[in-house]
């Protein structure tokens, strides 16, 4: 045949070569056809590592080599530019992995050998059938789609809109903001949060290169990479955004009052036509379709009536808007834990168990209480509070995650209960979770505070009392750890720092985005390490919260990082795709068509003769259905043809058909 | 629906009141039980923790009666359903201990075989099994005005039986709700009742006591209901104790379940138990209850 192929043997440091006999794999592997250099090394993957098999590729006329290391997520990519560079197609190698599925899964030197010897045999029987294939470039549209309009997508949008790219920012709420603005101030360095949100919320509104498309969901995703196409549904605001001025009189008249959950159940109410918060961006009022007496019986318009400018349109329809875009950022955020899960801890039935973001509402000075802290009756001053860490979070019941800002949202809340009104507070954690740049600095500055730090997860929440200066209280009963005994500490208020968890439609948006999640819900980064912001579709990135907990430093670098990813796309112009395609065998197809239903891509259609199917090389991924589902057995897929398969068992199995 | 009924051994003596109401109460339901033959005592809270095998074979004796054919064993008492359920679960997660059992039963030419029984509360048969729909439709006596305190001690729903939360259970206030009553918030509902800690120390026992009737009593609850033999038994007989002993004045009634459900349907006061009770109910439902 007249291939020369070289085998590199891998030791991982001792990852591979503590579990597996490399000498025996490396001798075992010269006896192989073709094999005309068997080599290990310490790390293949490292400079020197490939400097050597680039040598052996000069000096040795080496045409296609095997690669035994770790899995081919990790290093194929690495080694196809390695063969790139030195004028081999970087489909003439095979990448064999001996670490995750071998040496990593057992610790018998013998049997590990043994399978080792059977995955190298089956790889060089696969490569001497490989065909060279080269790769298809296609051009990137430049414009970005960026789902969530929470802190992490107003960062990314501003990164790429910044850089001069055109950005559509979709978000479901009537106004931008997400759960930051809600928030009095950040930790640790209790920063407005409001004046590092704003500004930048006024900013995605003026900046020329963002559309903002406020109260819209995406409701379909199609295309690949570079070249996504994108549906819209913009849910209609029954204002016109053009001439409304957002001067409130609308919400001044409206007569029907809904409780506003902004307010969080602390006296606030708001008007079926309302303006969604004081700082709102678009700042022009929504109204609710639910609670519109015009909506329910077809009368009242006063709010038509009352505006000055005309703006009211109640006869205004959804939008469908299709986007055009080549990186699509979700940033859908996340969603608090419900407490009413845990009876125990009395959230709803006790009136002066709050939750964080009630609290946070309460402490807010654009809050329902202007930032005062009072009971839920609005007047009386707590003298003791309690502060709940891990309310759903490491919990087996519940969430056995750690969500990871709590202790520091607890300990923010400590420090401005202590600054705003001196009552006791009583911080029951089960550990203390600081670490982070000035976070373990915050919390020795409120051990000085004299917070009262209590470590245990709290057994319950209870108005009865056992001994008369419990009366009238709120008692919480909990196992002290660093006492060793049960202790009641009764409270006049109790705050519930709950877990957060993914968004409460999360899957729903996995599953249009073509996203994978964790097995609590969180979005999956491609790499946990090496690709946080990628996922496994390409052009399509993540970041903050739908990623997993995390604090608005982090979101902001991981927005910041997203943004990053999807420039480096936009400005490269074209991107490659992979070569790995199906392909039809005309002569063998019989037009029945299966294929075509099957393809999940959408990739297959009937051809310009209309008689047999023909498969658009741009969006295959070369998933197989289609190979496996025909009944000719007319498709094929390049790189995995039967022959190339059939080979590599050969391999596996070590008979030798000789071709 | 037909299920074996175990009674325990309170269920003819102390709280007669129980096992004559649910009968009334299953009659109606056309459930049917078929009682064991020849039962022994659960072991109640003592055994367990002075020879573990010895009590769960004394245990697996009861589940060995279980005739062929059933696959459901109702017992009304929560430590009888307590035991029995711990025992059949650690005969089917162990097979050590499953083998020690049946060898002990092998003396007696029983065997049990783990997995073959589900262990039921009555609660749970009652509202799970009939349904709180069906209930509603039966009710010709709303409970209205009265106000109960449903009270379901520390063994009905720990460490966690399934059918309801294991910290804060809710299967009673449903029910009585369904039955038109009034449900406060009782705090207390899964503490611990004293069991026998009356006779081993009576202080700390009333002072167990005292704490479940103080909440009820701040609830403004007219009568506390109860789903086992032994918290009745705290709740009512040491009630004049706790009131000499920490001058408090409680007198709440202490009622079973099912005995309240026997009034929402129309039954008769006397054939559902009442006036057993020590503390007597009769005030409070005659000022809460139309005639």
């Amino acid at each position: 045949m007249g291939e020369r192929i070289g085998v590199y043997i891998c030791h991982c440091g001792t990852n591979i070569a503590e579990v597996l006999d490399i000498t025996k794999v490396v001798e075992f592997a010269r006896t192989l056809p073709d094999v005309i250099v068997s080599k290990d090394n310490e790390f293949l993957c490292s400079t020197i590592g490939q400097q050597d098999l680039e040598k052996d590729i000069r000096d040795l006329g080496l045409t296609r080599f095997v690669i035994a290391a770790c899995s081919p997520h990790m290093h194929e990519q690495t080694f196809r530019a390695t063969a790139r560079r030195e004028g081999i197609n970087p489909y003439l190698l095979q990448i064999c992995n001996i670490r995750e599925q071998n040496s990593w899964v057992t610790n018998d030197i013998q049997l590990a050998t043994e399978k080792a010897k059977a995955l190298v045999a089956a790889a060089v029987y696969r490569v001497r059938k490989h065909k060279p294939l080269d790769s298809l470039y296609i051009d990137i549209n430049p414009n970005t789609l960026i789902v969530g309009g929470g802190i992490a997508g107003i960062h990314a949008a501003l990164e790429i809109a910044d850089a001069g790219y055109k950005v559509y920012l979709v978000e479901r709420e009537p106004s931008i903001g997400g759960h930051m603005a809600f928030l009095d101030r950040t930790f640790p360095t209790l920063d407005c949060a409001a004046c590092m949100l704003m500004p930048k919320m006024h900013t995605v509104e003026q900046h020329p290169n963002i559309t903002l498309l406020s109260y819209s969901e995406v409701t379909s995703i199609k295309g690949y990479t570079g070249n996504f196409e994108v549906t819209v549904r913009q849910k209609p605001r029954f204002v016109n955004a053009s001439t409304c001025t957002g001067c409130g009189i609308c919400q001044e008249k409206c007569p029907v009052k809904v409780l506003d959950r902004i307010k969080m159940g602390l006296s606030g109410f708001r008007k079926a036509i309302h303006i969604p918060f004081k700082h709102a961006v678009p700042r022009y009022p929504v109204v609710d379709k639910k609670n519109c007496i015009y909506f329910a019986s077809g009368k009242c318009r006063l709010c038509e009536r009352e505006c000055p400018t005309k703006a009211i349109e109640l006869e205004q329809q959804e939008k469908i808007i299709n986007l055009q875009v080549g990186n699509i950022i979700i940033a859908t955020g996340f969603s608090l834990f419900d407490p009413l899960r845990i009876s125990q801890y009395g959230y709803g039935r006790y009136t002066n168990v709050f939750t964080n973001i009630e609290f946070e509402r309460m402490l807010n000075s654009l809050g329902p209480t202007g930032g005062e802290i009072v009971l839920r009756d609005c007047e009386k001053k707590p003298e003791s509070i309690a502060i709940i860490h891990c309310v759903g979070s490491r919990d087996k019941n519940y969430h056995e995650y750690c969500s990871k800002i709590c202790c520091m949202y607890s300990l923010k809340f400590a420090y401005l209960i202590k600054e705003k009104t001196g009552a006791e507070v009583y911080s029951f954690y089960i550990d203390m979770r600081t670490p982070g740049k000035q976070y373990e600095e915050f919390y020795h500055k409120l051990q000085n505070k004299g917070v009262h730090f209590i470590r245990g997860r709290v057994a319950m929440i209870m108005d009865a009392p056992f001994a008369p200066e419990e009366e009238g209280k709120l008692i919480i009963q909990v196992e002290d750890t660093l006492l060793g005994m049960q202790r009641r500490i009764p409270v006049d208020m109790v705050i519930l720092s709950t877990a957060i968890e993914p968004a409460y439609d999360s899957e729903m948006v996995a599953k249009l985005f073509g996203l994978q999640c964790d097995r609590n819900g969180f979005f999956t980064e491609r790499h946990p390490k090496l690709s946080p912001v990628s996922t496994m579709t390409e052009g399509i990135f993540i970041a903050g919260a739908c990623q997993g907990p995390k604090d608005i430093t982090e979101t902001v670098s991981q927005a910041g990082a997203a943004a990053a990813r999807a420039l480096s796309l936009i400005v490269r112009k074209k991107v490659e795709l992979d070569p790995i395609k199906a392909f039809i065998l005309k002569e063998h197809c019989s037009g029945c068509m299966i294929c075509t239903e099957l393809c999940p891509y959408g990739a297959i259609s009937l051809g310009d003769h209309r008689k047999f199917p023909e498969i658009n090389a741009v969006l295959c991924k070369g998933c197989g259905t289609c190979v496996a589902s025909c009944p000719c057995q007319a498709i094929l897929s390049e790189h995995y043809t039967t022959e190339q398969i059939m080979s590599e068992i050969n391999g596996m199995l070590r008979k030798d058909y000789s071709d | 629906m037909i299920y074996a009924y175990y009674p325990g051994c309170c269920s003819e003596s102390l709280s007669s009141a129980y096992d004559g109401s649910l009968k009334l109460i299953a009659d109606f339901f056309k459930i049917e039980f078929i009682h064991l033959s020849d039962w022994n005592c659960c072991g109640a809270t003592e055994f367990m923790s002075v020879d573990r095998l010895g009590a769960y074979a004394l245990v697996a004796r009861n589940l060995a009666l279980v005739p062929e054919g059933l696959n459901q064993v109702v017992t009304c008492c929560s430590a009888c359903y307590l035991n029995m359920s711990r025992t059949e679960q650690l005969m089917s997660e162990y097979p050590i201990i499953n083998k020690k059992v049946n060898t002990a039963l092998a003396a007696g030419n029983m065997s049990y075989t783990p997995g073959r029984l589900k262990i039921r509360h009555i609660l749970d048969v009652l509202v799970n099994d009939v349904g709180l729909d069906t209930m509603k439709g039966k009710v010709v006596k709303p409970l209205t005005h009265l106000k109960i305190a449903p009270y379901y001690g520390c063994m009905l729903v720990r460490p966690n039986m399934g059918f309801d939360h294991p910290e804060y259970p809710e299967t009673m206030d449903k029910l009585f709700h369904a039955l038109g009553a009034a449900v406060v918030d009782f705090s207390l509902k899964a503490y611990c009742c004293g069991g026998h800690m009356p006779q081993i120390n009576a202080v700390t026992g009333y002072e167990i006591i005292r704490r479940i009737l103080k909440n009820a009593y701040d609830k403004r609850a007219d009568v506390i209901a109860v789903a086992c033999p032994v918290c009745q038994l705290n709740l009512d007989i040491y009630q004049d104790d706790v009131n000499k002993n920490f001058g408090t004045t409680f007198n709440i009634p202490i009622l079973f379940f099912t005995q309240l459900m026997g009034l929402a349907f129309g039954m008769n006061y006397a054939p559902l138990g009442f006036g057993k009770e020590i503390i007597s109910a009769e005030y409070a439902l005659s000022k809460r209850l139309k005639p």
